[in-house]
């Protein structure tokens, strides 16, 4: 077991060195100030960028920290109240079949639907670049938790429905002691799903709004021709997205049950 | 008046095919005193699950009603607590909050350090002492079922309703479970309604025992009443002569009823007659009739609810 880890960390490790050094060893033999930059220059931004991550010298000047933070604090709002709204909406769905098969033909056509093509209709309505994104994020984080606390709630054991009943639960009571609790694992897959494509959908909303974020910022760096910024913005993309899921993950883990 | 009432149940479902519904049992009528234990046993598919159900208040009757204490049973109540065949505990909630929602739910008034005493108590009770912050999955079945009757009594129903409670309990811990729950019914004298196919089980525990006849359409066929002396110990039982001479019968009952059609439909027949019965072959004598096949197709026995 042990032997095993070792052997895949040394793995790894050694198939992203084998990355690095190709990667730098195919940009090295390009003409100089031209092409893709290679590890060395894009870690020296890094290093760089990582130095000062939250300087603010204007709206076109700010460190990666804040830009991360935007981009976050964007993910944030639009996630918890699409989370919120899903949970909610879902249950419902979950509990009653009539409602769920009426409704399931609407959620199957606006599913698909990507959660940038509304943008224009947001920005057209409530006229603020910065609040439509957010509408971008609870429309890409809405579906995945709406449909996976349905199908939770639906399959819940009649077991645990019937103690509910025989114990005379009200109905507030039911829903966070027995209904949640027990479609807790199928919600949380949803939440993980959904914070997962949002982050997805961030980085293309802020790239169409401008102002702030980490979209915006690859935008911006683009515009300088500044690839090596472009590339560890990048980077942080993934890292972050690793960090989001990672949470969840430990929440999943916490809220599974064995029957 | 009796205590508990069941008065001329019927129970129909939905036919899994053809559309039209099955008669599951039909016209069941007995009643409970305050304090018995009474078992109902018969073999799988007569109903007597979807009969307790009923009691329970989970199930609506076709026909017939439940009565309980003069008023009659149409949803479930904290006055009846059912202790399941699979437990039915909440898997994500440990041993003591199991016991604790049960004991929540019967007294919303109390305050917090009183729930959890009594919690304490039941769980103790049960000698799940220690096993409090376990969860359901890292129980074996004896303990699980412990809980059940831990989780039920707390509530100190009137009416216990038993679905084949020890079914899935190892041989060896049921007769320790049986003597556990003969113990907290005699302290609590709750009236208890018991549904299992195990013959030895139902005369142990029991004052008297309904034996239902096969379904569909299964009819309750007697109600055997259970005299051996209390307390009843296991190994003095397998030496009463009474105790062998019951087990028997109960036993040659439900061998005779097994592959025939509803025995409840003979007798009936037989009490009733038919117009030739009696007095030379009538206008109306029916063909004789395969005994292993019951007189009308299932799937043309509909509702007259």
């Amino acid at each position: 077991m042990q032997r095993d880890r070792l052997r895949v960390i040394g793995f790894s490790a050694l198939l992203g060195l084998a990355f690095l050094f190709l990667w730098q060893a195919l940009t090295s033999v390009q003409p100089a100030g031209r092409g893709v930059p290679g590890p060395l220059a894009v870690g020296a931004t890094a290093v760089q960028m990582l130095a000062h991550p939250f300087y603010n010298n204007g709206p076109n000047d700010k460190g990666i920290g804040l830009q991360l933070a935007a981009s976050l604090g964007r993910l944030g709002v639009g996630w918890v109240v699409a989370s919120v709204v899903a949970i909610m909406g879902g249950v419902a769905l979950g509990l009653s079949p009539t409602l769920y098969r009426a409704v399931n033909p609407y959620v199957q056509v606006l599913k698909p639907i990507s959660p940038l093509a509304w943008m224009p209709l947001f920005l057209y309505t409530i006229k603020d670049s910065s609040q439509s994104a957010i509408l971008v994020i609870f429309m890409s984080s809405l579906w995945p938790t709406l449909a996976n606390t349905a199908f939770g709630v639906a399959t819940i054991k009649r077991d645990y429905l019937n103690v509910a009943a025989i114990l005379q639960l009200s109905w507030w009571r039911r829903l966070v002691t027995v209904i949640l609790p027990a479609a807790a694992p199928a919600i949380v897959a949803g939440l993980r799903i959904s914070i997962g494509s949002a982050w997805v959908a961030i980085v293309a909303a802020e790239m169409l709004i401008g102002g702030t974020g980490i979209g915006y910022f690859v935008w911006n760096e683009w515009n300088n021709l500044a690839l090596t910024s472009v590339i560890f913005a990048i980077l942080a993309i993934g890292l972050i997205g690793v960090l989001l899921d990672a949470v969840l993950g430990r929440l999943s883990r916490r809220l599974a049950y064995t029957e | 008046m009796s205590y508990l009432e069941i008065d001329h149940v019927t129970k129909f479902f939905p036919a899994t095919e053809g559309g039209g519904e099955v008669c599951v049992f039909r016209d069941v009528s007995f009643k409970i005193e305050q304090g018995e234990f009474v078992t109902m046993v018969g073999h799988s598919g007569c109903g007597k699950s979807t009969l307790l159900n009923i009691i329970a208040g989970l199930e609506r009757p076709s026909a017939g009603g439940v009565v309980l204490e003069g008023r009659e049973i149409r949803r479930p109540g904290m006055d009846r607590m059912v202790v399941f065949q699979n437990f039915s505990l909440m898997p994500w909630m440990t041993v003591f909050d199991n016991v604790r929602l049960a004991v929540r739910a019967a007294h919303p008034d109390w305050h917090r350090s009183a729930v959890n005493q009594f919690v304490q108590r039941y769980v103790d009770m049960v000698g799940l002492g220690g096993a409090e912050r376990k969860r359901p999955a890292a129980l074996s079945g004896g303990m699980r079922q412990r809980v059940g009757l831990a989780r039920a009594f707390s509530t100190e129903p009137k009416v216990l309703l038993l679905d084949e409670p020890f079914a899935q309990i190892d041989a060896l811990t049921r007769g320790v479970i049986q003597d556990e729950l003969v113990r907290m019914w005699t302290a609590s004298r709750s009236t208890v309604f018991m549904v299992t196919h195990d013959v030895d089980e139902a005369i142990v525990l029991s004052d008297r025992i309904a034996l239902m006849t096969s379904g569909p359409d299964a009819r309750l066929a007697e109600l055997v009443d259970v005299k051996l002396k209390r307390p009843r110990s296991r190994a003095e039982l397998l030496d009463e002569p009474d105790y062998q001479r019951l087990r028997t019968r109960i036993l040659r009952f439900l061998v005779d009823r097994a592959p025939r059609p509803a025995a409840g439909e003979e007798r009936r027949a037989a009490g009733e007659g038919h117009p030739g019965a009696g007095g030379g072959p009538g206008f109306e004598t029916p063909p004789a009739r395969d005994p292993a096949r019951p007189r009308v197709p299932l799937a043309s026995v509909t509702s007259q609810a």
